[in-house]
C-alpha cells in the first residue's frame, strides 16, 4: 500500500510532462524534406561517376588524351578516342565514354589523371530501368550543346607545314636518291652481265 | 407520415455526419501524428492533403474481399457490421443542441451504454472468426479490457445521474446551465467536490472502451501483427476503422454532454450546437494528442489501471458523492 498515492501523482505528472512535449514539438515546423520538390545539397566531395572538368580559361577539358584513366581503371570502364589535328599540339579527344554499369568508383581515374581533367561528379539520383542511360558520353555531358572545334595554333600549324614540307623534300630527296641508286645498280648489273658474256 | 419523415432525416443526416467524421477524423489523426513527430503528414492529395481521405476510402472500397480459410465465415463477414451498427445507433440518444435530438429517451444514458457493450462482443467475433492466433489473443484481451473499463466508467456515470436525477441525456445539459462554473467537471459545491475525478476516470475509461491507443491492446502492431484486424483487409477494415471514429466521437459526446454542459456556452450567452462541436472535437483533439503521446500499456499495467486504481476510486467517489448529496 505504501507508495501507492505518490505513485499516482508521479504518473500523472509523468503524463503531463509527455503530454508537454509533444505539444511543443507539434507547434515546431515539420523537418521533412519533400524530396522530388526539394532536395538537400549534396556535399562537394560526394564521389559521383567521374566527369570533365571544364577550364574556365578555355573553356573546355584540359584532357591530353594520355590514356592513363582508361589503363588504370581496373574494371575496365573507359573507353578513350582522340586524333591528330594539324596546328594543335598534342592529341585532340574524340570521345570519352564511361560505362558506369561496371564503375565501381574506386577513384583510380582521377588519381591518374596528371592534367587533373576529372574528377568526381554530385550526381547521387541517377535511376532508370535501361542499361544504356549509365554509358556516359563525358564529352557530351560538359559540351552538351556541341563539342567545340579545337583551336588551331597558326604559327604552330606553319611550323608543321614547313615541317611537313620538309620532311616530304626529304623524302622526295631520298626517294630521288634511292632512283638513282637502282638505276645505278642496274646498269653497273647490265654491265656486269655483259661482262661476264664477254668472260663466257 | 411524421415519424417517417424524421425517421429519414435521422438516417440522412446521421449518415452524412458520421460520414464526414469518420472521413477527417482520419484526416485529422494523421496530420495530428505527422506534426507531433514533426513530419507533415498527408499533404499531396489536395490542399493540405484534404482529399487523402476520399482516395483512401477509393482504394478500401476497390480491394477484393478475401475471407481466409481457417476463418468461421459467418462470424468473419458479421464482426464488422457489428462493429458498424451500435456505433451508427448510438447517435439516436445524442442531444446536439436544445431540441436537436433525433430521439428524446428517458434513459439515453442507459441506451448507451448497453449498446456501446456490442463493441466488445463485434471484436471477440472478428477475433474468433479470423481463425488466426493473433486475432483470437486480441479478442480475448479486449473482452477482459472491456470488462475492466466499463465498471468504473458506469459507477463514474451514476455519479452524474445522482447529482443530476436523471438518464435523460439533454436534461443533463440542462442542469448545467448557465456559466461553465455550472458543468459537471468542476467542483460543485451543492452536490459534489469530487466532480474532477469523475471526469477523470471517465475520460480515461472512455478512451480504453474505444480501444485507443495507449490502450489499444486489441490491434498491438508491436505484439500481435493487427491484433483482431489480421485478416481483414479492404472494406472490412475500413468499416472497423470507421467504427473505432464513431466510437470516439460517441465517446466524445458523450463526456461532453455528462461533464463539459453539452450545449451550453461557459459564459451563458449564446448557446447552441457549435458549443458542443467545440467541446466535443476538443476532446477528440485530445484523445488524438495522447495517442501519439504515450506508449501502448502492457496488459497487466492495464488490468491493474483498472481494478487497483479506477475501480476503487469511482467506488470511493460514489459513496461520497451520495454522503455529498444526502448531507447538504
Amino acid at each position: 500500500m505504501s507508495g501507492y498515492f505518490t505513485n499516482i501523482i508521479d504518473g500523472l505528472k509523468s503524463l503531463a510532462i509527455g503530454l508537454g512535449i509533444t505539444n511543443r514539438e507539434f507547434l515546431k515546423k515539420p523537418i521533412t524534406l519533400q524530396y522530388p520538390h526539394e532536395a538537400l545539397k549534396m556535399t562537394p566531395r560526394y564521389r559521383g561517376h567521374i566527369e570533365l572538368l571544364k577550364n574556365p580559361e578555355t573553356g573546355t577539358h584540359t584532357c591530353i588524351s594520355c590514356g592513363m584513366c582508361a589503363n588504370g581503371c581496373p574494371s575496365k570502364s573507359i573507353t578513350i578516342k582522340s586524333k591528330k589535328v594539324p596546328g594543335v599540339k598534342g592529341k585532340v579527344l574524340t570521345s570519352y565514354i564511361l560505362d558506369f554499369t561496371t564503375c565501381s568508383l574506386c577513384g583510380q581515374c582521377v588519381e591518374n589523371c596528371k592534367p587533373a581533367a576529372i574528377d568526381f561528379s554530385n550526381a547521387y539520383n541517377l535511376a532508370s530501368t535501361r542499361k544504356e542511360d549509365f554509358i556516359f558520353n563525358l564529352l557530351e555531358r560538359l559540351h552538351p550543346e556541341g563539342v567545340p572545334e579545337p583551336v588551331v595554333d597558326p604559327e604552330l600549324l606553319k611550323k608543321e607545314k614547313e615541317k611537313k614540307a620538309a620532311a616530304a623534300q626529304k623524302a622526295a630527296e631520298k626517294k630521288a636518291a634511292a632512283e638513282k641508286k637502282a638505276a645505278e645498280d642496274a646498269a653497273a648489273e647490265k654491265g656486269g652481265e655483259a661482262t661476264a658474256e664477254e668472260k663466257s | 407520415m411524421d415519424e417517417l419523415i424524421r425517421l429519414l432525416s435521422y438516417f440522412v443526416g446521421i449518415a452524412a455526419f458520421l460520414g464526414f467524421n469518420l472521413a477527417y477524423l482520419g484526416w485529422v489523426e494523421r496530420k495530428g501524428a505527422g506534426h507531433i513527430q514533426r513530419r507533415n503528414g498527408p499533404k499531396e492529395v489536395g490542399p493540405y492533403g484534404l482529399i487523402q481521405p476520399l482516395a483512401d476510402g477509393l482504394k478500401l472500397m476497390s480491394k477484393q474481399l478475401i475471407v481466409p480459410a481457417a476463418a468461421d465465415k459467418p462470424l468473419y463477414m458479421a464482426a464488422p457490421i457489428l462493429a458498424m451498427v451500435p456505433a451508427v445507433l448510438l447517435f439516436v440518444a445524442i442531444p446536439f443542441g436544445e431540441g436537436i435530438v433525433p430521439r428524446q429517451f428517458d434513459f439515453g444514458l442507459l441506451m448507451i451504454f448497453a449498446f456501446a457493450a456490442f463493441a466488445g462482443l463485434a471484436v471477440l467475433m472478428a477475433g474468433w472468426g479470423s481463425g488466426n492466433k493473433y486475432s483470437l489473443i486480441a479478442g480475448t484481451r479486449v473482452v477482459s479490457q472491456n470488462i475492466a473499463f466499463e465498471i468504473p466508467m458506469l459507477i463514474t456515470a451514476i455519479t452524474v445521474v445522482m447529482i443530476t436525477g436523471t438518464m435523460d441525456l439533454s436534461e443533463i445539459v440542462r442542469h448545467q446551465a448557465g456559466g461553465f462554473w455550472h458543468w459537471n467537471i468542476f467542483p460543485r459545491f451543492d452536490s459534489s467536490l469530487l466532480m474532477p475525478v469523475s471526469f477523470l476516470i471517465f475520460y480515461i475509461c472512455s478512451m480504453a472502451e474505444t480501444n485507443r491507443a495507449p490502450f489499444d491492446l486489441g490491434e498491438a502492431e508491436s505484439e500481435l501483427v493487427a491484433g483482431y484486424l489480421t485478416e481483414y483487409g479492404g472494406m472490412g477494415f475500413g468499416i472497423f476503422m470507421m467504427a473505432e471514429y464513431a466510437n470516439i466521437v460517441i465517446g466524445c459526446s458523450l463526456t461532453t454532454i455528462l461533464f463539459l454542459g453539452g450545449w451550453q456556452c461557459p459564459f451563458g450567452i449564446l448557446p447552441g450546437p457549435h458549443w458542443f462541436f467545440i467541446k466535443m472535437y476538443f476532446l477528440i483533439w485530445c484523445f488524438v494528442w495522447m495517442r501519439w503521446t504515450f506508449p501502448r500499456v502492457t496488459l497487466w499495467g492495464l488490468l491493474n489501471l483498472s481494478w487497483k486504481y479506477l475501480i476503487p476510486f469511482s467506488l470511493v467517489n460514489l459513496l461520497l458523492t451520495a454522503l455529498f448529496i444526502k448531507v447538504f
